[in-house]
């Protein structure tokens, strides 16, 4: 449980501030381990508060895991900027790209634990979001 | 018939029930949880947990169930484990707990 696991599903944070993104996955890390990928990304291009596509995508790639990859996030843009990044992404890879409705650090953590025992993207999914059940 | 067998598999493993003090200082806490559903996902018996030893049972490889119990420091936590592997599981259970989940 110690090293990264290509058979884990990846997780990526997005949030409007870097600070809270890499926060929580500092969370992720120290309280799930190392055994999944994980990446974060916040702010806009130009360093302020916000989220941007390229940026996404890149965590995405960073993330990449054949089991797939979950992505947290927190309000409006951060949702809308995921969902056109998993757009941009090859054919192949789209399905296997999810946004989950749960809250940013809680779900990373929840979503990463869920990854960590070798569990399937949708089961990852939905145990980060028993958070609003 | 097919239910049947099914029934008979699943009735040929002992319900395994054992318990045990939490020692660590906050209790069953964020991180705890995460090591323990981590620990349960290890292996394929059911794992419930339980602050009492007649129930409400909690499913253990669910870190948002687990964390929803609120066990505190000094809550007894029961175990009700059935599967091929109950028997390591549960030892892992308890060590875990009686490790004070590494923080102690």
């Amino acid at each position: 449980m110690s090293s990264s696991r290509p058979g884990n599903v990846g997780i990526v944070i997005v949030s409007h501030s870097p600070k809270i993104a890499e926060g929580a996955a500092d969370m992720v890390r120290q309280m799930v381990g190392d055994a999944v990928p994980l990446a974060w990304t916040g702010g806009d291009v130009d360093g302020g508060l916000g989220t941007n596509v390229a940026g996404i995508l890149e965590a995405i790639e960073t993330a990449w895991s054949p089991a797939g990859v979950a992505i947290l996030v927190d309000l409006g843009g951060a949702e809308t900027n995921s969902e056109m990044a998993v757009e941009m992404l090859a054919e192949d890879r789209r399905s296997r790209v999810l946004v989950c409705n749960a809250p940013v650090v809680e779900g990373a953590v929840i979503a990463a634990t869920e990854s960590s025992g070798g569990s399937p993207l949708a089961a990852v999914k939905r145990s980060a979001e028993e958070f609003y059940a | 018939m097919h239910d049947a067998n099914a029934n008979r598999a699943a009735q040929s493993f002992a319900l395994l029930t054992a318990s045990a003090v939490l020692v660590n200082p906050v209790g069953l806490h964020a991180r705890p949880s995460v090591k323990l559903t981590q620990c349960a996902k290890g292996f394929a018996a059911r794992i419930e947990i339980a602050l009492a030893a007649d129930g409400p049972w909690t499913d253990a490889k669910s870190p948002v169930k687990v964390m929803r119990v609120k066990a505190p420091q000094g809550a007894t936590l029961h175990f009700r484990i059935s599967g091929p592997d109950g028997e390591a599981a549960l030892a892992a259970m308890l060590a875990l707990v009686h490790d004070g989940f590494g923080e102690a």
